[in-house]
């Protein structure tokens, strides 16, 4: 570790580490230098020329975005001298950027405000006519009026190098310098919106928020995404309990500032016409809308029937239900309902990797990790668009430290354009090609294995003793698709496994056996479609659903529960990775409960007392008391953060069934089920040309 | 055919083949002395040929005038990129038009000191990078290299000596700051022409991050007859520090303009009268360029200087690239401020806010202006407004287009001022006001 430099700053002498650019090391001491182009994490410009500092004995002033410290230098920050450039800068900007603030999205929220507000001049010298062009759409979700850029060319650098994209650049010269997407008068690429979040002033606005609200009238709620499993915070903007927008612009998350399509703007499927707003139950063939009352008392009089009468109880849970809600159901269908035909579409291995892995607390790779990793290999996943947060963790580890990324996938992926290797292969031979690699793998001195669905049964066993073999630290992520798979499967939504793999000890029927039976009484079906092309064999069972839409499992139920979704309701979830956060309500919808709820209300009907109480609050208490690895520390969950749990404390008595675990396949703009109530999903132009593997359309 | 006649006043040492019969073929080349230079050097060591050329004070030709052998010295040794060397003949000043007859009369003499200077330096590939409007001059310059290469002084094993050397020509498309080494490196690169972030430079990482010598055309032509006549006779010819010859460029309201080659040194004066024949109808002398539109403008007291780089800088303005350019006493100073910020608003990249913003400014207050609309406080705001570029900006350009914006309004200070619309101390002068900025 090289010697720390010293030098002055602002008449105080710090130091810092050798490399430090000039505005780090400043912002570190707790001075602001005022920069619009300088991003950390992306390539230095120089461009905007507003973090101009005095160096001693250099002639001109320099830019402190590209300036690292020296030993002995003296710099000052605040001179005359720089007020006065700063001034002149932001006089300069302002000869072309229209006034639009009366009219702008960013007012309220705009850097170049705040920088005039801070720095600027009160008055303007400038009485020419400025440039205009008309305000351009790119796509269904980005809109650009070029007045409004400043040229900082930070959406050009996150659509390029942060996701690994492109398809943003900049035309013509001067003055004229315009931002232009790649299709040159459309975008096609992810549509996700990271352009628009980054842009300081309006110029990128967004088409779901435009005009609808100013910043400081909306109560800004961070909450964990409701789509994929990667566990991204989205900030939602809510105004009277509606939600106008979401984003991570306080990097408040394991995300940082990154979202994708679904977690800026897929939450719109809260408002879809359709969503179910009243209880329902089939007369006669046709769903009538009922009061909670009557619902409730048909439900817990059935269940109270064929719990006298030893009858047969199904339950599929959900991969989208919190932490809470999937432990107390299980709770209550082990104990109260006697059945152990609990399952969820399960869409990884988790339970043979923890099974071979038993005993390593260390062996489970996190989020940050994957930032950090000497090298990684992803098997069977186009993880850009299946986990577009693990993907773009490891595309700025290669980019921040070449880190050696290897993929052995179906079909060539967007990681191409970086990894050290691609290996293309059929599902049935990628463990072949992973074990190819070993001499590499070994000489990269820490791993990180990512896998999907191609790896499952014994071939995960295959995979972990293949990395053991190595002999250098491995750690792992079984991919599984949905915002709460993992803690599906942690919380014991499983036939044979109970709450952190605990064996039940009882036997009972998985998910196709559930649909496969012919003698079930009642099936219980809560926040899945697992009906969708397919049907249930027991003509005669009671169905019970709890859900959003009408969907082809809701159309089957004899009782309908309109459910709340992920973004109305208190909880916890697991992400991929295993990593605990919290889920807060950010918004309403009449009429639904969150699923919690109605098992609390379904219990109290059946008179059901004496059971753990239906309230997220005292399940959380339970799970951490009682759920192997799930002791995480309050505080860190209660104030937004993530907790890494480690379910991994010996064997586990897995029966393997790979036939069982199939991936969701979604793409960048599809979600499942939920997916296609959003709007905006729909209508990005990408979603009916995008498809996974195939890197001719939206990776370059 | 020369484009102009030349001076008995001149030293010709670069354009000593001007005039020539075929004086572009290698024929030619050869029979007065070609390739002499390359031969004498392949038997001197790295140093040795950079040495020579630091003794000769050869200072870059485009208009920096930084010295071409300390610049050579900079390129590391013990790297294991390959190393390059780069032509600038993106010739794009206003009023500079020396380089296009050097390649267009003597392309040999080019090719031979981008041989010396790759020895130097160990290179193994060259690019002439030629703006696209010489389009012209990038087949005469293909021509000679192929000369070149079917005669064996380019290619493999040069004339027996065992050297390696490949040439190509790289063509520009219509952009000023493509002159700039750094945003020239990114043009021959296939990206947008905008300049690089210094450091490091382009000895250390230049044309694909490897080290990279980049000169002007004139720069590398005087080094063949550096290293035939030795580093010490071409000082000599000049001033201490500023050795050697140079093109003028001498434009303007003269009787005879054209491209002389004059010792560094030489009277500006002098040259105007005795080489330029003169202010063309008999009228007065008011004012000069000296090396290019970017350089602070001389008034016509202050022409009587040695027109080298130490000189001129110290009278407030630049060598530069060499075009000197002279206005007579009907010249309207205000439009010649106008005219030369048009040029540069239009070239800023547009990467930098001060350049284009500033420049788009001026333009536009210097156009005001112009047609009558002006007002006294605009005056002081023209300055005003290119001093906030000064320096600040994220290359030269910046600079360019601001020092002669300032040297016109505070020479000519008059000239603006008889274009008012209002007359100064009068209820619509504004300067009478507080500054707010």
């Amino acid at each position: 570790m090289a010697d720390l430099v010293n030098l002055t700053l602002d008449g105080k002498p710090i130091q810092a580490a050798p490399g430090t650019l000039l505005i780090e090391a400043a912002r570190k001491q707790g001075i602001e230098v005022p920069a619009f182009c300088y991003v950390e994490g992306l390539a230095l410009q120089a461009a905007c020329r507003m973090c101009l500092v005095e160096v001693e004995k250099m002639p001109k002033l320099q830019t402190a975005c590209t300036l690292p410290v020296g030993e002995g230098m003296v710099v000052r920050t605040n001179s005359p001298v720089i007020q006065q450039a700063r001034k002149s800068m932001l006089e300069l900007l302002l000869t072309n950027h229209p006034l639009d603030c009366p009219v702008c999205d960013k007012g309220g929220e705009c850097e170049l405000q705040d920088m005039i507000f801070t720095y600027g001049a009160g008055e303007s010298r400038f009485t020419e006519v400025k440039h205009h062009v008309d305000e351009k759409q790119f796509s269904p979700v980005v809109f650009f009026d070029a007045p409004r850029c400043i040229l900082c060319y930070r959406c050009v650098r996150i659509c390029n190098e942060g996701m690994g994209v492109g398809a943003l650049g900049v035309i013509n010269r001067g003055v004229t310098s315009e931002i232009a997407p790649n299709l040159g008068d459309h975008l096609e690429c992810d549509e996700c919106g990271e352009c628009i979040d980054i842009c300081p002033v309006g110029a990128l606005t967004s088409e779901s928020y435009r005009y609808k609200a100013r910043p400081w009238e909306m109560n800004h709620v961070g909450t964990i995404c409701t789509h994929c499993s990667n566990g991204c915070k989205t900030t939602l903007g809510v105004r009277n309990d509606h939600i106008l927008r979401g984003n991570n612009r306080d990097r408040s998350g394991i995300n940082g500032e990154f979202l994708c399509i679904k977690g800026r703007y897929a939450f719109d499927f809260i408002d879809h016409p359709e969503r179910l707003q009243s209880p329902m139950i089939k007369v006669n063939g046709e769903f009538q809308p009922v009061s909670w009352s009557r619902a409730l008392m048909a439900v817990a009089k059935k269940f109270k029937e064929v719990r006298e009468a030893s009858g047969k109880f199904a339950v599929i849970g959900s991969n989208h239900t919190s932490n809470e809600e999937n432990y107390w159901l299980q709770k209550f269908a082990r104990e109260a309902l006697n059945t152990n035909s609990i399952d969820h579409r399960r869409t990884g291995d988790l339970a043979t990797l923890l099974d071979a892995l038993s005993g390593r607390t260390n062996a489970l790779a996190s989020v940050e990790d994957l930032y950090t990793t000497k090298a990684a290999v992803v098997i069977g996943s186009d993880l850009s668009q299946q986990h577009p947060l693990l993907a773009n963790q490891l595309r700025a580890n290669f980019r921040h430290h070449k880190a050696a990324i290897y993929t052995v996938t179906e079909g060539p992926v967007r990681e191409r354009k970086y990894a050290k290797l691609m290996r293309i292969a059929e599902p049935a031979r990628q463990l072949e090609e992973v074990e190819a690699l070993r001499n590499e793998l070994a000489a990269s001195g820490e791993l990180v294995i990512l896998f999907g669905d191609t790896v499952k049964g014994d071939a995960v066993r295959r995979l972990v003793a293949f990395g053991d073999s190595l002999g250098i630290p491995v750690k792992y992520i079984c991919l599984v698709d949905y915002s709460n798979s993992r803690g599906a499967s942690d919380m014991g939504l499983l036939p044979d496994l109970g709450p952190g793999y605990h064996p039940t000890g009882a036997s009972g029927l998985t998910l196709p056996e559930i649909l496969a039976a012919h003698d079930l009484d009642v099936v219980w079906i809560v926040g899945a479609n697992p009906l969708a092309g397919t049907s249930l064999a027991s003509d005669g069972a009671f169905v019970v659903v709890q859900e959003m839409f009408m969907t082809e499992t809701a159309k089957r139920a004899d009782v309908i529960f309109p459910a709340a979704s992920a973004y109305e309701k208190d909880g916890t979830v697991t992400n991929v990775t295993g990593e605990v956060q919290q889920l807060k309500r950010a918004s309403k919808t009449m009429g639904a409960k969150p699923d919690l709820e109605i098992f609390g209300l379904i219990a109290r009907e059946m008179g059901i007392r004496d059971f753990l109480p239906a309230k997220p609050d005292a399940v959380l208490e339970q799970i951490r008391k009682t759920v192997r690895g799930y002791d995480v520390p309050l505080p860190v969950l209660m104030t937004g953060g993530a907790a890494q749990t480690m379910p991994v404390n010996g064997r586990v008595p897995v029966v393997s069934r790979p036939e069982l675990i199939q991936s969701a396949r979604d793409t960048l703009f599809t979600s499942g089920s939920l997916g296609r109530y959003s709007h905006k999903l729909n209508s990005v132009m990408e979603r009916d040309r995008v498809r996974l593997y195939d890197s001719g359309v939206t990776a370059p | 055919m020369l484009y102009n006649e030349p001076s008995p006043l001149e030293t010709k040492v670069l354009t000593r083949r001007f005039g020539l019969e075929n004086s572009a073929s290698i024929d030619t080349y050869l029979a007065t002395d070609g390739y002499k230079a390359f031969m004498k050097a392949v038997g001197m060591t790295q140093d040795e040929i950079i040495n020579e050329v630091k003794a000769s004070n050869l200072r870059g030709r485009g208009g920096a005038g930084f010295p071409t052998g300390m610049k050579w010295s900079f390129v590391p040794r013990n790297v294991e990129k390959p190393r390059y060397i780069v032509v600038n003949a993106d010739e794009s000043e206003p009023g500079t038009c020396k380089d296009r007859l050097l390649i267009e009369y003597d392309p040999h003499q080019l090719i031979e000191g981008v041989l010396i200077a790759a020895l130097a330096v160990g290179a193994k590939a060259g690019y002439i990078y030629i703006r696209g409007e010489y389009r012209y001059l990038i087949e005469i310059m293909d021509r000679a290299i192929a000369e070149a290469y079917s005669k064996g002084w380019l290619g493999k094993n040069i004339n027996g000596t065992g050297i390696d050397f490949e040439c190509y020509t790289h063509t520009g498309a219509g952009a000023y700051e493509c002159g700039e080494e750094s945003a020239l490196l990114e043009s021959l690169e296939g990206k947008r022409g905008i300049p690089r972030i210094r450091p490091p430079f382009p000895a250390v990482s230049g044309a694909w991050q490897s080290p990279t010598v980049l000169n002007n055309v004139e720069t590398y032509c005087a080094v063949p007859p550096i290293i035939l006549n030795g580093g010490q006779w071409f000082a000599n010819l000049g001033t201490p520090k500023n050795g050697g010859t140079r093109l003028f460029c001498l434009s303007g309201h003269v009787n005879k303009p054209g491209v002389y080659e004059l010792p560094m040194g030489f009277n500006l004066l002098r040259m105007i009268d005795e080489v330029g024949g003169g202010v063309w109808k008999g009228k007065k002398l008011k004012a000069v360029v000296p090396g290019g539109s970017s350089c602070p403008v001389l008034r016509a007291e202050e022409c009587d200087l040695a027109m080298d780089y130490d000189t001129v800088a110290k009278a407030g303005s630049m060598l530069g690239s060499g075009g000197v350019m002279v206005m007579d006493e009907d010249t309207d100073i205000v439009k010649v401020a106008l005219r030369t910020m048009k040029f540069y608003q239009h070239e800023s990249c547009g990467w930098c806010i001060p350049c284009r913003e500033g420049t788009t400014w001026l333009k536009k207050l210097l156009g005001r202006f112009d047609e009558g609309f002006g007002q006294s406080s605009d005056i002081n705001l023209i300055g005003e407004v290119a001093k906030n570029m000064l320096g600040r900006t994220f290359c030269p350009l910046g600079d360019a287009a601001a020092m002669p914006t300032i040297a016109f309004v505070e020479k000519f200070r008059d000239e603006f001022e008889a274009k008012l619309t209002v007359v100064p101390g009068s209820f619509e002068d504004k300067s009478r006001l507080i500054q707010v900025v």
